[in-house]
């Protein structure tokens, strides 16, 4: 069985990949299985259903894919491809965390080895690091 | 048109081809409404949603289209979920493939099953954006529309541009829009005028 996948979905193309350079490094694994699903195709603002499953292809190793979003149509988007069923390797989960730190944590917990539930509840566990 | 008749796969490619031809005609005013109180992008996204859809139609089966009502709405739905770009390509998405799933594999639908696959369509379409009439989002204009459909499409239309139009005075509590708070009142939601389009178009759906 190998790691579970860490996709992160947001409106820009440079949020998603920065954030997942971020991640990883911050992590201090760099052939973290973290990957971006950002903007649109063309390289406009918004959401691909497109990319974001392409993304979660990249890098699904047999252990699922835990997807962590930024807003609006990237939630919509993610949960309408769970809805459809066969779209994002098994398992996957929308994860409720915070997006930078959600997938800091996320990518420490799936290089580690954690399961998919783990890994999204490592990430929503961000939500409780209150900063003042 | 006489309401009360079958409608089959045929029907429903028209249907959508109607619809896109109205969002194409109307995409400058739907991205103005945007601008008001979203991003300015529901015109362009629609416009290339609904082209994509035409596209995938006149492609698939090698030009003959889906063969029944059901797969028709799957595969328009599959696409703009895939194309939009925006929040509605899901929800119109989640609209066009729930409504498909619960036509089956039926050849084809009478205007009553039509309106009660649709309302499957439009309660995924509640629930996966967690929107209630009132919310001033498409819903205003879908579930009256979805209401009034057994009376006919003249009757969808009129009830779907209505409640389009009684968008205006409501504060947003969904989306973008809501961002804004009490500055979203006075402004009409471009998610409800879209969906207006897309009833209106079903009168075109007999190819007259």
């Amino acid at each position: 069985m190998g790691r579970v996948g860490v996709v992160l979905v947001s409106h820009s193309a440079q949020v998603a990949d920065s954030v997942a350079a971020l991640a990883a490094s911050l992590a201090g694994v760099p052939d973290a299985p973290v990957t971006g699903a950002g903007g649109l195709p063309d390289g406009g603002l918004g959401t691909s259903a497109e990319l974001v499953t392409e993304a979660a292809a990249r890098v699904d190793d047999g252990a699922g894919v835990a997807v962590l979003v930024d807003l609006g149509s990237a939630v919509l988007t993610v949960k309408a491809l769970l809805a459809e069923g066969d779209e994002l390797p098994e398992p996957a989960r929308l994860v409720d965390a915070p997006l930078v730190e959600g997938a800091v944590a996320a990518v420490v917990a799936a290089a580690g080895g954690a399961d998919v539930e783990a890994v999204a509840a490592a990430a929503g566990e961000a939500y409780d690091y209150r900063k003042v | 048109m006489v309401d009360g008749e079958a409608l089959d796969a045929g029907f429903f490619s028209r249907w959508m081809l109607a619809a896109a031809e109205d969002v194409e005609r109307e995409a400058d005013r739907l991205t103005e409404l945007d601008a008001a109180i979203g991003d300015a992008d529901h015109g362009g996204n629609m416009r290339r949603g609904f082209e994509a859809v035409r596209t995938a139609l006149r492609t698939d089966a090698d030009g003959a289209g889906p063969g029944t009502p059901g797969a028709v709405l799957m595969l328009a739905g599959r696409t703009l979920v895939s194309t939009v770009g925006g929040a509605s390509g899901p929800l119109y998405g989640t609209l066009l493939r729930r409504a498909g799933k619960a036509l089956g594999d039926a050849e084809t639908v009478d205007v009553a099953g039509l309106a009660a696959a649709l309302r499957t369509g439009v309660d995924a379409v509640a629930q996966l954006g967690g929107a209630a009439v009132g919310d001033k989002t498409m819903l205003d204009a879908l579930i009256p529309a979805v209401d009034a459909l057994p009376r006919g499409f003249a009757a969808a239309t009129a009830a779907a541009e209505e409640g389009a139009k009684a968008t205006v005075p409501l504060q947003a509590r969904k989306g973008r829009a809501s961002y804004l708070g009490e500055r979203s009142i006075g402004h009409q939601d471009p998610g409800a005028t879209s969906s207006a389009l897309l009833v209106g178009a079903l009168a075109r759906g007999g190819g007259a």
